[in-house]
């Protein structure tokens, strides 16, 4: 985080300090006018944000750290009879135990209500409480309420909580602040929180919590108080409530940024007396929440139990060692069959749609760069850009069914052994498991993690997981080269694809095991995963997410593999020097027409390919892009590659399976089906200079392997850049990953020849 | 005896989180969670794969790992 806690926190726009003294006086800073949610994890706050704010909600991001910060705008009723409505913004935090924190993720929420981050703080808090919880969930607000933060209380989920009912009016008699019942599923309550919410902006709640603390952990927080800086300074109970808060959070090895030295030193000191502070603080509250427990609830008949009692009975089979290994294979079973093969037709859709328009626009448009630019540019890119929708709005409403239900959380428990091995948390699962479909939806995925480093190491590696877009270029190479025989009663080639795919997979693991040791280092940190009760999920909310996934998909990755794709076709198309008679000059062009081609599997263009003339050297050996692939041969050669095949890499960067329809308009083939009969003929007659094959087994298994470790994948690149804000980790994928795959080609092609194999 | 040591199914009484193994952070957030002193917890069952288990405390649900599990002194419920 850029923005230092020692930072004054800027001022709201107030004329009256224009030029006024820098003197600072000790207190807290004045509160802006919005209002923050804050909550436990799977409370539902995210349902009660999206009732509140309708559909004004936007998400943007914390500096400095991928956490998403929503935003909306609320509604709030007038409070007095024939006064106005008002606007307010609505700032949903991240869900979160306790305010305490060791990372920058997990002090955002202190940071957002007590406006440590610069901001303003808001001008009420409303929390979010699982009402069949309550008593663990009040725990964030006792501190909030030491912290003398203005509440408003949203009882969430009361229909689970029947076994033990809260008592609002006691709560809010106790605590000092307003309690609202609502149903973030239903909608009912929504109405009744908004009025308060609107009442206590205009007059806020005076909290009241009275925790009895051990004097020596008064004492210690005493002085600990008296290091805080001058911004943080408010009255006496909010100072000694955030001395509390530094000496459980603080210690030598946190990873905080813009902590005062002088505060940290004083914390240090305390703990070098052995006082328990962390322990005397959480059971002092827990000693006041328990004492409290017949004042909270009110008398009920109901049996004892609740939701946690029957998703119990639910997970006695759901993760059983039989039949619950068996339910989760079978469920990851259909979100990758439904990733890989569901999004087919739909993904044909959008090809033929694309390609449609193409042959609109090249048909109205007249002839030349404009058009060529249009259609296969510009066209072309966008084409590249909504072709992931499909599995990205796929992959998306199964980890919003998945997330909801509560079984997500279950997929990690189960897999957590595995990942564990990896340096990984159980719920990096499921992105790795989403990358054999397609990295760019399963990057999107490394979302439902929690910690920043987690979520880095397994984007950086899901791009080795073997992809649907490898499979056309394996098909291909396999086809061509091996032959059709059998190896003890297995077919070879199947063998080959087999091995293919877990050879990927062996890499991927390998590669989380010594990125997570090297480059993303992190501490081992303990698992404690809450297993929220089982719930039906919401089609509704998960749609809205679908949505809103895709949305950001499409402005922020979006973009950038337009201007890509356009790039890429700049350099396969120019230099047009000979502006050669009719249908000599869509040669070169064709061939980002033929990326769109397999890519989007277009017809539209066949015409123009096989119009093209078909000698060998063609327009697109003399582009930039041929010439960058001449130039590429020295170092290509000792895979047992040529300059064509170094043309098609680059070509293949639109996306994997362009190599194909690269390759093919390398040797002046145009179009080429599906089984690309043809290019496969082709690939076997072509001969180097010395009259040998260029296209060995040995290439052959090179070049799978090469295509199996590079980066070949613009539009992976541009989702890493878009969830990790920075070019800096694209760029390390991108290094990384061509350098594995030059030397795994290297070892297989070199290593093949010393063994005798034909190079 | 500790958590990870607790027989399945039966109630025990948290009697103290060891901050050595499971380090500061781990002992706070379980302290957090309601594991303090003297409440309840039942270990539900182990994960098929051997690791994590399953606990049971103040009506919620949670997973932690053995070796983390071994941080958390109980004695067992009459």
């Amino acid at each position: 985080m850029t923005s230092s806690l020692l930072e004054e926190p800027q001022a709201p726009a107030d004329p009256a300090r224009q030029g006024g003294s820098a003197v600072s006086a000790p207190r807290a800073p004045t509160p802006g006018r919005h209002i923050a949610l804050v909550g436990n994890p799977n409370v539902g706050k995210t349902s009660l944000f999206n009732h509140l704010s309708g559909q004004s909600a936007r998400v943007g991001n914390y500096p400095g750290i991928t956490v998403e910060r929503r935003t909306g705008v609320v509604h709030l009723p007038s409070v007095t009879p024939g006064g106005s409505p008002e606007q307010r913004q609505l700032v949903d935090v991240p869900g979160t135990y306790s305010l305490s924190a060791r990372s920058q993720e997990e002090r955002i929420a202190i940071d957002e209500v007590l406006g440590l981050n610069g901001a303003p703080p808001p001008a009420l808090t409303v929390v979010v409480i699982d009402a069949g919880q309550l008593l663990r969930n009040l725990y964030l607000v006792v501190q909030l309420l030491e912290l003398r933060v203005p509440c408003v209380l949203a009882l969430n989920m009361v229909d689970e909580a029947t076994h033990a009912p809260p008592h609002p009016e006691a709560l809010t008699r106790i605590l000092g602040v307003p309690c609202v019942l609502t149903n973030g599923r239903t909608g009912e309550g929504i109405d009744e929180l908004r009025a308060a919410i609107a009442r206590a902006c205009a007059q806020p709640p005076q909290p009241r919590v009275h925790v009895t603390y051990p004097p020596e952990l008064i004492r210690a927080a005493d002085r600990v108080a008296d290091a805080l800086p001058s911004s943080w300074r408010g009255s006496v109970e909010r100072d000694r409530a955030l001395a509390l808060w530094a000496l459980s959070s603080l210690d030598e090895d946190d990873e905080l940024e813009g902590i005062p030295d002088e505060l940290r030193a004083r914390v240090l000191d305390i703990h070098a007396t052995g006082l328990d502070a962390d322990l005397a603080t959480v059971t002092a509250r827990y000693a006041y929440l328990d004492g409290h427990q017949s004042d909270f609830f009110r008398p009920t008949t109901a049996e004892q139990g609740g939701p946690a009692r029957v998703s119990e009975k639910v997970d006695r089979v759901l993760l059983h060692p039989v039949y619950g290994f068996a339910a989760f294979l079978g469920i990851m079973l259909l979100l990758f069959q439904s990733l890989f093969t569901w999004s087919d037709p739909a993904i044909g859709w959008i090809e033929d749609g694309v390609a449609a328009l193409q042959e609109v626009a090249g048909s109205v448009l007249p002839e030349g760069l404009l058009r060529d630019l249009l259609t296969e540019g510009v066209l072309g890119g966008v084409g590249n850009v909504i072709v992931f929708l499909p599995q990205i709005l796929l992959l998306f409403f199964f980890i919003g069914l998945l997330e909801d239900s509560g079984y997500m959380a279950r997929v990690a428990y189960l897999m957590d052994r595995i990942m564990r091995s990896l340096g990984l948390h159980g719920r990096a699962f499921v992105p790795m498991l989403s990358g054999f479909a397609c990295a760019v939806p399963a990057i999107l995925a490394t979302r439902t993690m929690e910690r920043q480093r987690d979520r880095l190491l397994t984007m950086m590696v899901v791009p080795l997981m073997a992809c649907s877009a490898r499979l056309p270029v394996y098909t291909l190479v396999i086809a061509a080269l091996f032959p059709p025989e059998s190896l003890f009663g297995v077919p070879l080639q199947g063998l080959l694809m087999v091995a293919m795919y877990l050879f990927s997979v062996v890499i991927a693991l390998l590669a989380t095991a010594v990125l997570g040791r090297t480059v993303i280092r992190g501490r081992r940190v303990p698992l404690i995963l809450e297993l929220p009760p089982y719930r039906l999920p919401r089609l509704a909310s998960t749609v809205r997410m679908m949505t809103e996934r895709a949305g950001q998909f499409l402005r922020e990755a979006g973009t950038v593999i337009l201007v890509c794709t356009i790039a890429l076709w700049g350099l396969l198309t120019f230099p047009r020097e000979d502006v050669a008679p009719e249908g000599e000059a869509v040669v070169a062009t064709a061939v980002v027409t033929e990326n769109a081609e397999t890519s989007l599997g277009s017809d539209a263009l066949v015409t123009a390919a096989e119009a093209a003339p078909r000698d060998r050297d063609s327009r697109l050996a003399q582009s930039y892009g041929g010439q960058l692939g001449k130039a590429l041969e020295p170092v290509v050669a000792p895979l047992g590659f040529d300059w064509k095949i170094a043309t098609g890499i680059i070509g293949a960067f639109a996306a994997r399976e362009v190599f194909i329809s690269t390759l093919a308009l390398v040797y002046g083939m145009g179009d080429v089906d599906d089984e690309a009969l043809p290019l496969r003929e082709r690939m076997r007659e072509e001969r180097r200079a010395d009259g040998s094959h260029t296209y060995t087994p040995l290439v052959g298994l090179s070049l799978m392997v090469f295509f199996a470790l590079a980066c070949q994948c613009m539009s992976t690149l541009a989702v890493v850049r878009r969830e990790t804000r920075s070019w800096r980790w694209p760029a390390f994928m991108f290094a990384y990953m061509t350098a594995l795959a030059y030397a795994a080609s290297f070892i297989v092609y070199q290593g093949g020849r010393l063994l005798g194999f034909v190079g | 005896m500790t958590l990870r040591e607790a027989p399945i199914g039966r109630s025990a009484r948290v009697v103290a989180v060891d901050v050595d193994k499971g380090g500061r952070a781990f002992r706070r957030r379980l302290l957090e969670l309601g594991l303090v002193p003297g409440t309840e917890v039942q270990v539900l069952r182990v994960a098929p794969l051997g690791d994590p288990i399953e606990l049971l405390a103040r009506g919620c649900l949670l997973s932690i790992r053995k070796a983390d599990a071994a941080s958390v002194h109980v004695e067992l419920a009459p």
